[in-house]
């Protein structure tokens, strides 16, 4: 694998422009071929890019954990697993405020409110927060900072199924049957599963290109960080140079002798 | 050296420490209090509303408290270069890691019965069954601790450590707190649902947290 990218930049490109085909693909299907719903109407089209979207957060926690989780291993530790890590974090932040907004939207017309104590929402909003303390402690710099920011990712992942459960028990506690129905997903028109599958094709493509950009930027930083620093000691270097005793002459020369 | 030793040593340090400063005693446990009373101000005092919440406000106070706690407990590691010394002193990480938090979660002990008293009091709450409120509160503190000790070496050496662990460590126990609040709602009389299976799930958190704790407090130790 090279270190500066993970695509080659051609590939990048194809993968790029098919994304963007596929949305704009996505948006046809999803607004014009796909039968509007019994009851929604208009407002289930929502579904199309609320679904994929959350997918995508899902699968983007996931590689975090996954390349956390080979970082820590030290068989495979390279800071490539880091950057995966980091990069997938933050679309997979990105992508649950989506999620939350567009089900928000949804949920208006469609429940006739903004915000339900439902047990995914609840869920939903502890995933944002919990990586968005993530992606704070990664913008910290400092030796160690790849495994503090590793063992921190794999507490946050550990940490979903129990805030999942919890609710989950929680609101079952209180009431029955929510708006989320397995019998009513079952039963979804042929063109309507395939536009919502065509959702998830094209959100993947969108979260491996944004992946590979965020990577090279990434690597991009580290670069003029180390270049930062080596140009510092050469400097300092240098100046210890000119005179006798470096740093020391600057102290002195104020000084009356 | 054997891990309980060890344990005890970590443990016994940082108690030593809060017995002579204070700290938790005179600045924590007030500012808990202050909490519980200003809840009082928020909601309507008229004592139907302070009642019926007062499992989860007592929580959240909990949680607040705890988050001071967890920063003082590292902070005194900060001075005096007391990292390095705990580093170089050869004790198992692991019980570096069940010393602090158990020295947290004695400290939180001792909140959590004074702010108890101050809600029971405050709040007009009769305990129904005490023997659901304290396993409750045990395994809730216990995994608060084991969470917090973690967060708080994560951020020992950072500077922005104080906006930092709050950050990281509430999202990581919204699940402490459902739970705990749950069970202590069985537990004042205040729902007829079983208590008992929160305090499962309580106790499931704390297990998890204190291995993981133990396992990566190591390297957490060696890097910060």
């Amino acid at each position: 694998m090279r270190e500066d990218a993970l695509l080659h930049r051609r590939v990048a490109t194809v993968v790029g422009w098919s994304a963007l085909v596929s949305l704009a693909v996505l948006a046809v299907l999803g607004l014009w071929v796909a039968p509007p719903d019994a009851v929604q109407r208009d407002a289930q089209r929502l579904m199309y890019l609320h679904v994929p979207a959350a997918w995508l957060a899902y699968l983007a926690f996931g590689v975090t954990a996954l390349g956390s989780a080979l970082y820590l291993w030290r068989r495979t530790r390279s800071p490539v697993w880091d950057r995966i890590a980091g990069a997938s974090a933050e679309i997979g932040v990105v992508f649950t405020a989506l999620t939350l907004v567009l089900g928000s939207l949804w949920g208006r017309p469609v429940w006739g409110i903004w915000w339900a104590w439902d047990a995914r929402l609840v869920t939903t909003a502890v995933l944002f927060f919990l990586y968005v303390g993530y992606l704070a402690l990664r913008r910290i710099p400092g030796p160690g900072r790849a495994t503090r920011c590793a063992i921190a990712a794999l507490i946050a992942f550990v940490d979903v199924p129990i805030v999942h459960f919890s609710v989950d028990w929680w609101r079952t506690l209180h009431q029955e049957g929510t708006v989320f129905n397995d019998e009513l997903k079952a039963q979804i028109h042929g063109t309507m599963a395939f536009t919502l599958f065509w959702g998830v094709l094209a959100f993947t493509l969108v979260f491996v290109y944004l992946l590979d950009k965020r990577y090279r930027l990434e690597a991009l930083e580290e670069g003029r960080d180390e270049r930062e620093l080596e140009q510092a000691i050469a400097e300092r270097v240098a100046s210890g140079e000119t005179g006798p005793g470096g740093a020391a002459d600057l102290v002195d020369s104020g000084a009356p002798r | 050296m054997n891990l309980w030793r060890e344990v005890m040593l970590v443990a016994g340090k940082d108690l030593r420490i809060e017995a002579r400063s204070r700290v938790t005693l005179y600045q924590v446990l007030p500012f808990g209090l202050i909490v519980v009373l200003l809840f009082a101000f928020a909601l309507d005092p008229s004592r139907g509303v302070l009642a019926r919440v007062a499992p989860g406000l007592f929580w959240v106070a909990v949680l607040l408290a705890a988050l001071l706690a967890v920063s003082r407990s590292f902070q005194v590691e900060t001075e005096n270069a007391a990292r390095d010394g705990l580093r170089l002193s050869g004790l198992d990480p692991a019980a570096v890691f069940l010393g602090k938090a158990g020295a947290i979660a004695v400290q939180l002990a001792v909140l959590e019965v004074a702010l108890g008293a101050g809600v029971a009091f405050l709040y007009d709450v009769e305990l129904r069954s005490v023997g659901l409120l304290v396993a409750a509160a045990v395994a809730a503190t216990a995994g608060v601790a084991a969470t917090g000790t973690l967060y708080g070496v994560l951020a020992a050496g950072l500077r922005v450590r104080e906006t930092l662990v709050p950050l990281l460590l509430l999202p990581v126990v919204a699940p402490v707190m459902l739970g705990a609040t749950r069970a202590w709602e069985a537990g004042l009389g205040r729902a007829a649902s079983d208590g008992w299976p929160w305090v499962a799930l309580l106790a499931l958190f704390a297990t998890l947290y204190t291995s993981i704790g133990m396992l990566a407090f190591g390297s957490l130790l060696e890097e910060a």
